[in-house]
């Protein structure tokens, strides 16, 4: 992990934008149920939460592709429930293939200012500053269908910072590519933001993804806030038993007196906050056994159910159908 | 290298010879169709076109069929009608196809307007043209009943069996064809485009001028080309509204082939038989063309 996704460095150059008691219903759906929700400016807030929650809803809704059945979107302190999209002054990223397949990467960023009425001249300077800021300054002659998905998704980045909106909104931008590509491009789309100093509503269901890349994380469940805080706090502090589940892997474990104790109260600890191998822990087998690259992840059962371990990997490992014991880690 | 790296290993020569002959085995029936009911007409036709009628070789027929006026304007006459009505059918036929998508899927609309075109397009020849004439023939439901309201077609010089009555009824077929051949080509505009040339400042005006028509002018001018070709060897339903008064290409050479006109005209019927072959192979080449510049958007 890289200093440049873990720290939050926020600037106050960007515009502020709030969400005041957003309705969407379809029928008798609650899409969103009374949002309410402020993006600092500059800041980079990872909308996050599972299929159906309401986060794209709610991007859609600051986009101006929906109206909201009742509340107000602001940007810069403006209402701008009633103003259309074309007039919101935002840039969006799209899940993928939105790029205009007639047009080259260098026409593609090009077309926000062409729709503002910019020189041919200025257009073309704009759009190779842009390709050349997403690493891409030698494919501007290169129609979308000539480049790789994450290059496609670079040239989106481009076009949409194009036009210098107030707001960039990313609807899951990276779901579309593999998973190198995707740690790249989160990597440079936090670079960008952060350069550029835009307020960014970033939408995902993958709450790595939104830990690694947010200043803030709100989470989302059934068109409700459940929590809005710093990844670290939203991982090491969840708000709700949904945030809990939903942000990472959570055991439920009985503790007492700092110790693994059969009967007594049960607390979330997540799979790092476990280890094996104490003589004096829980005894349990180990059911299965994963490496991951730099941690094992073991699942053993015990008499208070099968707990979930990251360990650091070790060829000493007990392997599955081996006993072993579990405690917490120091 | 581990071994789960390793390309598979290819299959030996010997095999993958027999399965490709086995394969081409499976194409000899369609070969043997293609063979029976195109190559020979087509050899028919040609060899025809350039022979008098003792057999020998010739190009007088050809000749005769670009420059003779009785031809020249029966090649004309089908060229503009076909042109006209492709390009009315093509206009309106894509309106109607993006009016029906812009409803929801699963509409009834939208299933009602897929089944008719489906059954319109190939309502064609004889019935379409008794239809027609039931219609807006001189006693026609639809010319009474203009007539009563004061609109009297008739007065204003139209005529079923004239060119415009011919048009308007090729258009009857040419809109629901259009319907079906434009509407993949629609819903393959991808919603993003459009929100997002929205969200970069564009109305739905310069979304279509600037995104969608450019997406879509391959598939709309090879759809077109089809139009074009459908009407240009229609015969049937010219021959059933005009009884031939008009000339067209089709019913020409008909008249050619059955000496109606002149005798010993059988070489030249051939030779604009040949004439509509060249025709339509040019339209079959454009079409193939914009089809494979609307695959390069497609190939995403």
């Amino acid at each position: 992990m890289t200093d440049v996704i873990t720290a939050p460095q926020a600037t106050e150059r960007g515009t502020a934008v709030e969400f005041r008691a957003l309705r969407r219903t379809y029928g008798s759906a609650h899409a969103l149920d009374g949002l309410d929700l402020a993006l600092k400016p500059g800041e980079l807030l990872a909308l996050l939460g599972p299929s159906g929650c309401g986060k794209t809803t709610a991007l859609r809704l600051l986009a101006g592709f929906d109206t909201p059945t009742s509340g107000q979107v602001l940007i810069g302190g403006k209402d701008v429930t009633g103003i259309p999209a074309s007039k919101r002054d935002t840039g969006m990223v799209f899940q993928a293939y939105s790029l205009f397949p007639t047009m080259t990467a260098a026409e593609n960023v090009a077309f926000g200012l062409r729709m503002r009425r910019v020189g041919a001249a200025e257009r073309a300077r704009r759009a190779a500053e842009l390709l050349e800021v997403v690493g891409l300054g030698d494919r501007g002659g290169s129609y979308p269908h000539e480049m790789s998905g994450g290059q496609q998704q670079r040239v989106a980045l481009a076009r949409a910072l194009a036009v210098s909106p107030s707001v960039l909104l990313l609807d899951e931008p990276l779901s579309a590519l593999d998973a190198r590509v995707r740690v790249q491009l989160r990597d440079e789309i936090r670079r960008v933001q952060l350069a550029e100093g835009i307020t960014t509503l970033f939408v995902t269901h993958d709450q790595a993804e939104a830990l690694a890349v947010a200043d803030r994380v709100a989470v989302l469940n059934k068109g409700r806030l459940e929590q809005v805080d710093t990844p670290q706090e939203v991982y090491t502090r969840p708000a709700t038993e949904f945030v809990a589940e939903f942000v990472g892997v959570t055991n439920h474990v009985p503790v007492e007196d700092g110790r693994i104790r059969p009967g007594a109260d049960t607390r979330q600890v997540r799979p790092e906050g476990l280890t094996v191998g104490d003589p004096d822990g829980l005894s349990g087998t180990v059911l299965t056994s994963t490496f991951l690259g730099a941690v094992t992840r073991l699942v053993v059962t015990t008499e208070v159910g099968e707990l979930i371990v990251d360990v650091t990997s070790r060829p000493d490992l007990p392997a599955a159908g081996e006993p072993t014991t579990v405690t917490l880690a120091p | 290298m581990t071994a789960l790296l390793e390309a598979p290993a290819a299959p030996p020569e010997r095999v993958r010879s027999t399965r490709s002959w086995a394969a081409a085995l499976g194409l000899l029936p369609f070969l043997g169709y293609m063979l029976v009911f195109l190559g020979g007409p087509l050899f028919f036709v040609i060899s025809g076109a350039f022979s008098d009628p003792d057999g020998r070789p010739t190009a007088a027929n050809v000749l005769a069929s670009i420059t003779e006026p009785q031809y020249r304007a029966a090649f004309l006459s089908s060229l503009v009608l076909s042109a006209v009505t492709a390009v009315i059918g093509a206009v309106f036929g894509t309106f109607l196809a993006q009016a029906v998508l812009i409803g929801r899927p699963d509409s009834p609309l939208r299933r009602i307007v897929a089944t008719a075109s489906g059954v319109l397009a190939y309502f064609g020849g004889v019935p379409l043209a008794f239809a027609f004439i039931a219609a807006l023939g001189q006693t026609g439901l639809a010319t009474v009943f203009l007539r009563g309201i004061g609109i009297d077609l008739y007065a204003g010089g139209f005529r079923i069996d004239s060119l415009t009555g011919l048009g308007l009824t090729y258009v009857y077929f040419q809109v629901p064809l259009m319907v079906i051949l434009i509407t993949p080509a629609l819903e393959g505009l991808l919603p993003q485009w459009r929100e997002a040339a929205e969200n970069l400042g564009a109305s739905a005006w310069t979304y279509w001028r600037h995104v969608a028509f450019p997406v879509l002018a391959p598939a709309l001018g090879g759809a077109t080309l089809v139009l074009f070709g459908n009407a240009f060897a229609a015969y049937a339903t010219a021959l059933a509204l005009t009884s031939g008064s008009i000339p067209l290409l089709p019913t020409a050479i008909a008249s050619a082939l059955s000496g109606n006109v002149l005798a010993n005209q059988q070489n030249v019927g051939l030779a604009l038989g040949f004439d509509m072959v060249v025709v339509i192979a040019v339209v079959m080449v454009g079409y193939l063309f914009l089809q494979r510049r609307a695959a390069r958007w497609s190939s995403r």
